[in-house]
């Protein structure tokens, strides 16, 4: 966030000269903190306010990538506390913590497991981003190779190396260098030869220390030493400390202008029990974190934690939506059913993915009523008897077939009279109420 | 620069009132901070977990959470018992869903006898749920305020087409209430405005401004809720002062996600998990966008969740 008003006068000369044609520096100062006008109209500003302000216009919460290529994660860069302030920007990356110490054969194995993690959501795919690899053996060359496999195994994963030793560390950066990796990192003790690893090889490290204000003095550390990319891990474990912490972390970022911790930032949740440890790294995913470091990535954990992340990071203002028209599910012909529904993604999608279910091939006309649900966009008065038809007929779906009878929503089976009226010569068909009985409704039918 | 805790002080407060009798009570609400940020303010009650049970078999839950109560499911007054005695419950929720007129279309005597016995087998607070079809609930609700009188049990829901019966029952026969609305700050608070202006005191409420399960409008229950606090908190608005109720179990266990077999979506993993992981998730975020009190099915979920309230407060 930029300046007050307040902050950027206090920059000023304060001697209301008015060369930059305003009447006072206050008056230049608030126009100033909307972005209406240059700095530079003040001729008498100093260095030392040019660069403040220079710095207070970076983006408050530093922004980068995690790994390389299609698959890297966009850290940082968040702009409020609230989802319902404005969309959250960059969904946190989870990441699988595997220790050296394993057997190759159980290395490859974890490390397969994260690059076939990949699940279609309502249209996103969703997967585990990361694998971070622990320093546990305290042998650097097993380090190195326990890092090669990984990163071989899993080619489009981003690369994390949970090192605290700076040979061992280092040797793992060379070995996978071409891949980014992020360094975990730097502490009290390192910081100096970890920033200098860092900063030969361009890769970003986490600055590690216990709370936020230890940490906060060893990112300005770290700074000065040359390294820019830089995530923040306040020593977090227990949930509370995981909102404490990253919350004012966030506050000290976003409302403070704080720069030392205008960084993303990781937590590790590690648990034994794989469904508490689901549990914690909820809290993680809903209050600020970037990165999150996993114990275990079995599959209907990816699940759960993909759709809370896709959840809250989604624009609270527009719902998810796809695009309006007849869409063509499995190969119909002209006497193959027609159904209707609304554009919200979900509801497409899990309509569309029963459709597929039953193995009928059939067509889905999908509506445009702004990405509601269907009984949403009713009672909204988006989805309503006349809009249907009017739909339909503009659609042209009446060339593609050689019946005229709609399927309709159950839970819209109200517009069914109403319609048989609009779109005259139709048959009118209730269908189930909620999707997961439409394979047996079209198989009945077929 | 050097780092000063960024607190926020608020002028409000979230309302607080327990139910329940003698020791058993439990208190919901009453902190002055946004969930659990000890650092800047009190959060004096941890959030509460009830358990839920039904006055009918719960035939339509899917079988991974109808498999944990398989005993005991057939009898209110044996599921009631198995929840306090066995799984330790704090409070239970007691749904008279049989009284539904798609369901059996139960008599009020009918579910009042029910939370009758309900009430004389168990001691922990007891939460009394309709079955939400507005019409059925202003009477069923009715009668079964009259049979827990002096149990100081929370009632609802009572909602923007009925409350004024059930509002009134709560006031003759001393309950908490729940108001709820449809995902909606600005409907949350005018049923709170309209139930208050009754004569019903908003210390004695509990608002439910409607759940949703994960990856199914969660994000829009979270948003309302995180929306509510602020305005208790920040705005110090005293309609939305009342406590938060999330009613999870109802939403999570009908999705595809908790019934779909492995078989049929091997790459959403084991069944049994997915359905449990999936309740607590639910909670978990609900817990953190300011819920009080949380209603769930299943104990693994239940458990779960209890342990990461331990680590939050
Ligand atoms: C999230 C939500 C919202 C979100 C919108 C989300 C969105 N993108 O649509 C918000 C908060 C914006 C919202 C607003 C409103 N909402 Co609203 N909302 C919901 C909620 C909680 C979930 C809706 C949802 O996402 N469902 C999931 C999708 C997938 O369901 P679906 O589209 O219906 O699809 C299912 C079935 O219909 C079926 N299906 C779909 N298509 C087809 C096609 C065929 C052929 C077949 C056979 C089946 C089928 O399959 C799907 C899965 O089973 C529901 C309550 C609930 N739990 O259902 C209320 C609900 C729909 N909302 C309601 C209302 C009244 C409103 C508002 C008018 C009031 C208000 N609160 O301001 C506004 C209107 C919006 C506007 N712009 O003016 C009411 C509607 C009541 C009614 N019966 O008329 C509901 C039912 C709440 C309630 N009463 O319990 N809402
Ligand atoms: S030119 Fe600079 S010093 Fe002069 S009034 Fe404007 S801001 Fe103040």
């Amino acid at each position: 966030m930029a300046l007050t008003g307040i902050q950027i006068f206090k920059l000023l000369p304060k001697t209301n000269c008015k060369k930059c044609g305003f009447p006072t520096c206050l008056a230049f100062a608030m126009k100033l903190a909307q972005g209406g006008v240059e700095l530079s109209a003040c001729p008498d500003v100093s260095e030392e306010a040019k660069k403040t302000l220079g710095e207070a216009s970076a983006p408050p919460i530093r922004s980068f990538e995690l790994g390389t290529g299609e698959k890297a994660v966009k850290l940082g860069g968040e702009t409020v506390l609230f989802r319902h302030e404005k969309k959250f920007i960059n969904p946190c990356a989870l990441a699988l913590n595997v220790k050296d110490s394993l057997s190759d054969g159980e290395l490859a194995e974890k490390a397969s497991e994260v690059a076939s993690s990949e699940i279609d959501r309502v249209g996103q795919k969703l997967r585990v981003d990361a694998i971070s690899v622990e320093y546990a053996s305290g042998d650097a060359a097993r380090y190195e190779a326990a890092v090669r496999l990984v990163a071989e195994k899993a080619p489009e994963a981003a690369i994390i190396l949970n090192c605290k030793d700076v040979a061992a560390a280092e040797a793992a950066v060379k070995a996978v260098a071409e891949r980014k990796p992020l360094i975990y990192g730097a502490d009290d003790g390192n910081a100096e030869a970890m920033a200098a690893v860092a900063k030969a090889h361009g890769v970003p490290l986490v600055a590690c220390a216990q709370g936020p204000e230890a940490l906060s003095v060893l990112t300005e550390k770290i700074k000065g030493l040359g390294v820019e990319d830089i995530v923040l891990d306040s020593g977090a474990k227990t949930a509370r400390e995981i909102i404490e912490h990253n919350t004012q972390i966030r506050r000290s970022a976003l409302k403070k202008n704080f720069k030392p911790l205008g960084y993303p930032v990781i937590n590790s949740v590690l648990r034994d029990d794989p469904l508490f440890e689901a549990s914690i790294a909820s809290v993680a995913i809903a209050k600020y974190a970037s990165i999150v470091i996993l114990g275990s990535i079995e599959k209907w954990k990816n699940l759960a934690l993909f759709t809370l992340r896709q959840n809250l990071y989604t624009d609270p203002q527009v719902p998810m939506q796809v695009e309006q028209k007849i869409y063509e599910i499995g190969e119909p012909g002209p006497d193959s059913p027609l159904m209707i529904t609304t554009n919200f993604s979900l509801t497409y999608f899990i309509v569309s993915g029963e459709i597929e279910n039953s193995r009928v091939p059939a067509r889905l006309a999908v509506m445009d009523c702004e990405g509601l649900s269907v009984l949403t966009a009713w009672a909204a008065g988006k989805f309503t008897a006349a809009k249907i038809a009017q739909f339909i007929k503009e659609s042209g779906v009446e060339n593609q077939i050689s019946h005229k009878e709609l399927i309709l929503p159950g839970q819209v089976a109200i517009l069914s009279g109403a319609l048989e009226d609009k779109l005259e010569g139709w048959k009118i068909t209730v269908g189930p109420r909620e999707a997961n009985a439409i394979p047996t409704f079209l198989k009945n039918r077929a | 620069m050097s780092y000063v805790i960024p607190k926020e002080s608020y002028t409000g407060k979230v309302l607080s009132f327990d139910f329940g009798k003698d020791d058993r009570a439990v208190t919901v609400g009453g902190e002055n901070t946004l969930p659990f940020l000890s650092f800047e303010g009190q959060q004096p009650n941890k959030p509460v977990i009830a358990y839920e049970i039904q006055d009918c078999p719960p035939d339509d839950w899917p079988d991974t959470v109808k498999e944990a109560y398989k005993d005991v499911s057939g009898d209110p007054v044996a599921w009631a018992k198995h929840c306090q005695d066995v799984l330790n419950a704090k409070a239970i929720a007691l749904r008279l869903l049989s009284t539904h007129p798609d369901r059996d279309d139960r008599s009020a005597e009918d579910a009042a006898k029910t939370v009758k016995d309900v009430l004389a087998a168990v001691d922990v607070p007891l939460v009394i749920l309709g079955s939400n079809h507005i019409e059925k609930d202003s009477t069923v609700l009715v009668a079964a305020a009259e049979a827990a009188s002096g149990y100081n049990c929370i009632i609802g829901k009572a909602q923007e087409g009925n409350y004024k019966t059930i509002v009134a029952a709560a006031l003759a026969h001393n309950h908490k209430l729940i108001a709820m609305s449809e995902l909606d700050i600005n409907l949350a608070k005018q049923l709170n405005i309209l139930i208050t202006q009754m004569g019903f005191s908003k210390e004695k409420l509990i608002t439910d401004p409607m759940c949703s399960a994960l990856g199914y409008g969660l994000e829009y229950t979270y948003s309302v809720m995180e929306r509510i606090r602020l305005a208790a908190l920040a705005q110090n608005d005293p309609t939305m002062q009342p406590p938060i109720l999330g009613d999870v179990g109802m939403y999570v266990w009908k999705i595809k996600e908790t019934v779909a077999p492995e078989a049929d979506v091997p790459e959403w993993g084991a069944l049994r998990e997915r359905g449990i992981a999936w309740e607590a998730i639910t909670a978990t975020a609900m817990l953190l966008a300011g819920t009080n009190l949380l209603i769930m099915r299943h104990p693994a979920a239940i458990e779960t969740v209890e342990k990461t309230i331990g680590e939050l407060v």
